[in-house]
């Protein structure tokens, strides 16, 4: 496994797709593997792109992808789609928006799916970032689905976090899921050329106004992908974001609060699974179950006196 | 997490023809089946769809070829995997194939099989999870 | 049609019936059709009670032209037989074409390979592997001069299947009529030019909608000035159905493409008489022989009544629906081949009983392979045993009265109308694929068809009942790889011989019109003149209309 990590850090692409599925998979050596790339990691700065389903942020990424690459920056793009819960299949269709970019050198790009992950934003998706920054890409992009509480993962994993929204049909913007206004350093009104984009934006406009006293003030950049339009000015919108978090101190301290959560997660999984992988060795729970369930004990005395059973490190 | 691999499956279509019944319905079954499904789009070149399976480190790539340039394009893509390293990869045809053309891809080890318009979808799964079951 | 009083009496006598077959056995079966549509042990006049005679069915030849658009049908004339092909090279073509006719074909089709249909010449990169294999290669004016060799433009109709590029191969055999000493006006044919199925079905697509919309109604205007008895469109369902649709939706999205160019044409200006007559329709014949006949005089009605009532159509022609059938090719096997003669008969003879105007049946191997010669004849041989020997050419449209057949075509109007209100409430069809609604419904209908016949619910014989292991390998057609290196030195030496500099003039004014709104034919019948390639001249229309990508639904 040693060689994998030298190649990576050498910029042989085979060993980026590997270590990524050694990760997806819960390698045993994942761990160790991590630890040897991390003092590598910290130098990409991530773009979270979020929105429902079909309002055009694979479209975008298409897009942007030419202009970032006009400026000569490589790009690792990670694109998450959702796991069936009953099958636990997924079909991956991100990539085919960006299969222009497939023979570019400087451009990777790797579909994945939740995996069960509730947040629509996995621990593995997290960890496979920092693979494409060890790997020395200067920008990642991550793409997710937009469903459930995918938008508030990604603004913890994202440096400057893109929300993609589209004109309805009848009148204004599409109904605004709860903490979406909050999350977003740039939004991207897509499909611009549908009627009542000019409205839309107004309306967003208004509900900005009413919400944030801070000191950026998200930009709405009206697109329409699929003709090309204003990606220009949508990428200008998120480079004026990042100079603004790395100029105000923003940025460090946003590093920081990730760096944070992240350790405070990557302890809780270990300590979840150290109890639990205790619990079952000493412990029958069926039998405990069934007496909870019959009233004779309850869950939670049971806990403790489960807990006390066990310790958390070897 | 679930203690068995998740088997990854590029199902890609090659070449100009732009019948994609097969290929979508496949990549629903493979998908029904617990498998996580990368779909190259059309009109992809042999180069193209080299490259996507190497960056999604897929298990499978499968080819769906309705246009009669199977001959051409499916030992060009598997050429391509070798120059990667990927010739492990599984690779799976798809379409309109003559029974001789089927035997001599397979012959040549450049595909694990072919199925033809009709195949059960249970048995394409079940050929698969065959094959992966080490 | 039917008086209160017997209505009343046939109530009486069909619930007695219901009474006595209580007991009686039902096989262990779903009474579907093939696109499941659940259908009724028994129709009687009960089920079509509302119908007035008049009104729904009308005669041949007049509003609403349910039994037929023309007033005497195959009394008059039969339906033409136009088996679809092409492979190889324009001489391999040509010879296939001049046999066809010597069997008794009564009209061509041409079949055009891959490179050709996606707008790229036999010798780009991309066309590596593909030049010939599923069709014809035509790279210019002097290929398609050699495929129509000896045969006389002026007594041969031809149908060219053909979207994307559709305007330069037609340029090139209008270009080509003129050669060979035909006026413009005598020409008659059809292009296939239906962009919409493209982007729903079909999948071969060059340019993005509004350019593609704009090349269409370029055509219409074109031919209706010059070339008066062309069908300048081929409203499609063929590939709707092939891509796994059920026939409501065939039905449906097919009509509805026709009513967006309809939209096209008024919108541009074109008095809607002026072009409608011209519009021609293709549709599939499945397995299911009663839908697929109730399927297209639905469609017939549908149609004339929309035209007249929504469009303001007054000449008559406006109103006719008049359609070419294909046989279902996504249903043959490749289990026993030959059970597929059987399937096609059964298809061909559906549209015959549909009051189709011309047939394509396919041939049996067509699941391995383009069909050989023995095969195709076997296929034009059906169409001609039904003509000549069965007698349901000899009254037109025989089924009309049935119970079960009045009920079914009213049952899958109504179902079409959903569809019609389904695609009105998305702002129309062109935003509907944008949003890819079409393309969902039949990613649903081709999974749920592929599942029940993995279930066992729907059989296939040979393939999931009645299967032996014997098999009896046929011939199959084999393309020599040859043709491509053929083909690519022909073009080689056509750019070596044609006046270069001409090309690259016609090709600068080509952009130039691109640009603009003028109608583009005459500029890309002056390069097509030139001999400049389809791929050139699609090379210069992109560079102005830009390239479609999809958005790909599961």
């Amino acid at each position: 496994m040693q060689h994998l990590v030298a190649e990576l850090l050498n910029g042989k692409r085979r060993s980026v797709a590997k270590l990524i599925s050694m990760i997806e998979n819960d390698h045993p050596d994942k761990r160790q593997l991590l630890t040897e790339i991390y003092a590598h990691t910290g130098r990409a700065y991530v773009i979270g792109i979020t929105g429902a389903p079909g309002s055009g942020k694979s479209s975008l990424v298409d897009n942007l992808l030419y202009k970032i690459r006009s400026e000569n920056l490589t790009v690792g793009v990670i694109a998450v789609d959702p796991t069936s819960p009953f099958t636990g299949g997924a079909i991956l269709g991100d990539r085919i928006r960006m299969q222009d970019h497939a023979l570019d050198p400087g451009i990777f790009v790797r579909s994945m799916g939740t995996r069960g992950s509730l947040g629509g934003l996995s621990r593995s998706t997290r960890e496979a970032i920092h693979v494409l920054d060890a790997f020395g890409k200067d920008l990642v992009i991550v793409e997710t689905v937009g469903v459930g509480q995918s938008e508030v993962d990604i603004v913890k994993t994202a440096d400057t976090t893109l929300v993609v929204l589209t004109p309805a049909g009848g009148d204004g913007v599409q109904t605004i899921k709860a903490g979406i206004m909050e999350i977003a350093d740039v939004f991207a009104l897509n499909k611009s050329d549908l009627p009542n984009a000019d409205r839309a934006a107004a309306e967003i406009k208004i509900m900005l106004d009413m919400n944030k006293e801070d000191c950026w003030k998200p930009p709405i950049v009206q697109t329409v992908s699929i003709k090309n339009e204003n990606i220009d000015q949508l990428w200008e919108a998120l480079k004026k974001h990042r100079h603004y978090m790395e100029g105000s101190g923003r940025l460090l301290e946003a590093r920081r609060k990730r760096v944070a959560r992240e350790l405070t997660e990557q302890v809780e999984y270990l300590v979840k699974n150290r109890i639990w992988e205790q619990v079952k060795e000493k412990i029958d729970l069926e039998t405990l179950i069934n007496a909870i369930t019959l009233r004779e004990k309850d869950p939670y005395s049971a806990s403790l006196e489960l807990l006390d059973k066990t310790h958390v490190t070897e | 997490m679930t203690s068995e691999k998740i088997i990854r499956v590029l199902v890609a279509k090659p070449g100009l023809d732009g019948h994609d019944r097969g290929a979508k319905v496949v990549a629903r079954a493979l998908r029904d089946a617990g498998m996580e499904v990368i779909y190259s789009g059309l009109h992809q070149t042999p180069e193209q769809i080299a490259e996507s399976a190497m960056q999604e480190d897929v298990d499978i790539v499968g080819l769906s070829i309705l246009s009669g340039a199977h001959m051409t394009l499916a030992p060009r893509i598997k050429e391509l995997l070798k120059e990667k390293n990927m010739e492990d990869v599984l690779m799976l045809v798809g379409g309109i194939i003559p029974e001789d053309d089927a035997r001599e891809l397979v012959e040549k080890g450049v595909v694990g099989k072919v199925f033809t318009p009709g195949e059960p979808l249970e048995n394409i799964v079940g050929y698969i999870r065959e094959c992966f079951r080490n | 049609m039917f008086d209160e009083k017997s209505l009343e009496k046939i109530k009486r006598g069909k619930e007695q019936w219901e009474k006595g077959r209580e007991h009686l056995p039902v096989r262990d079966n779903k009474f579907t059709t093939i696109s499941g549509e659940e259908i009724g042990d028994l129709y009687t006049p009960l089920d079509i009670a509302e119908i007035d005679y008049d009104k729904d069915l009308g005669f041949p030849g007049s509003y609403p032209y349910t039994r037929g658009v023309q007033g005497n049908m195959y009394r008059g004339r039969l339906w033409t037989m136009r088996q679809f092909s092409g492979f190889g090279d324009a001489y391999d073509s040509n010879q296939r074409y001049r046999y066809l006719l010597e069997q008794g074909q009564t009209g061509l089709s041409v079949a055009f390979d891959m490179p050709t249909i996606m707008g790229y010449d036999s010798d780009h990169e991309r066309a590596l592997g593909e030049v010939g294999r599923c069709g014809v290669a035509i790279d210019s004016l002097d290929d398609m001069e050699v495929l129509f060799d000896q045969i006389p433009l002026d007594r041969v109709t031809t149908s060219m299947t053909i979207n994307g590029p559709a305007s330069i191969l037609w340029c090139m055999y209008l270009a080509n009529a003129e050669k060979q000493g035909i006026g413009l006006d005598k020409v008659g044919g059809t292009i296939q030019n239906d962009i919409l199925k493209e982007y729903i079905a079909q999948k071969s697509w060059i340019f993005p909608p509004e350019p593609s919309m704009r090349l269409i109604t370029d055509i219409f205007s074109f031919a209706a000035d010059n070339v008066p008895r062309w069908n300048t469109i081929s409203i499609s369902g063929y590939h709707i159905r092939e891509a796994g649709s059920t026939a409501v939706q065939e039905l449906a999205f097919t009509l509805a493409d026709g009513f967006a160019y309809v939209e096209a044409g008024i919108k541009v200006g074109l008095d809607v008489d002026t072009f409608a007559p011209r519009l021609s329709f293709f549709f599939n014949s499945h397995m299911d022989f009663f839908e697929e006949i109730c399927k297209y005089r639905a469609a017939r009605r549908i149609w004339s009544r929309r035209m007249k009532e929504r469009y303001g159509a007054k000449d008559p022609r406006s109103l006719m629906m008049r359609f070419h059938t294909q046989t279902a090719g996504c249903s043959l096997t490749a289990k026993e081949p030959e059970n597929n003669i059987i399937r096609t008969t059964l298809e061909a003879l559906a549209a015959v009983l549909g009051g189709t105007q011309s047939l394509h049946t396919n041939s049996m191997d067509e699941v391995l392979a383009l069909p050989t010669e023995k095969a195709v004849k076997i296929a034009l041989r059906t169409q001609q045993v039904i003509a000549c020997e069965s007698g349901v050419a000899n009254t037109i449209d025989p089924l009309a009265g049935s119970y079960f057949v009045e009920a079914l075509t009213n049952k899958m109007e109504a179902e079409a109308e959903e569809y019609f209100a389904r695609i009105d409430a998305l702002g129309g069809v062109l935003p509907a694929i944008d949003r890819g609604f079409m393309q969902q419904e039949i990613a649903d209908a081709a999974y749920v068809y592929q599942k029940a016949i993995d279930d066992e619910e729907r059989i296939v014989v040979g393939v999931n009942r009645y299967t032996s292991n014997d098999e009896m390998p046929i011939e199959l057609l084999k393309i020599d790889p040859a043709v491509e290196r053929k083909q690519v030195k022909r073009l080689a030496e056509l750019k070596s011989r044609r006046d270069n500099l001409r090309v690259n003039n016609c090709l600068s004014e080509l952009k130039e019109t691109a640009k603009g709104s003028e109608n583009i034919i005459p500029r890309i019948l002056d390069a097509v003149k030139a001999y400049a390639t389809e791929g050139e001249i699609v090379s210069a229309l992109k560079e102005i209309f830009g390239e479609y990508k999809e958005k790909p639904l599961f």
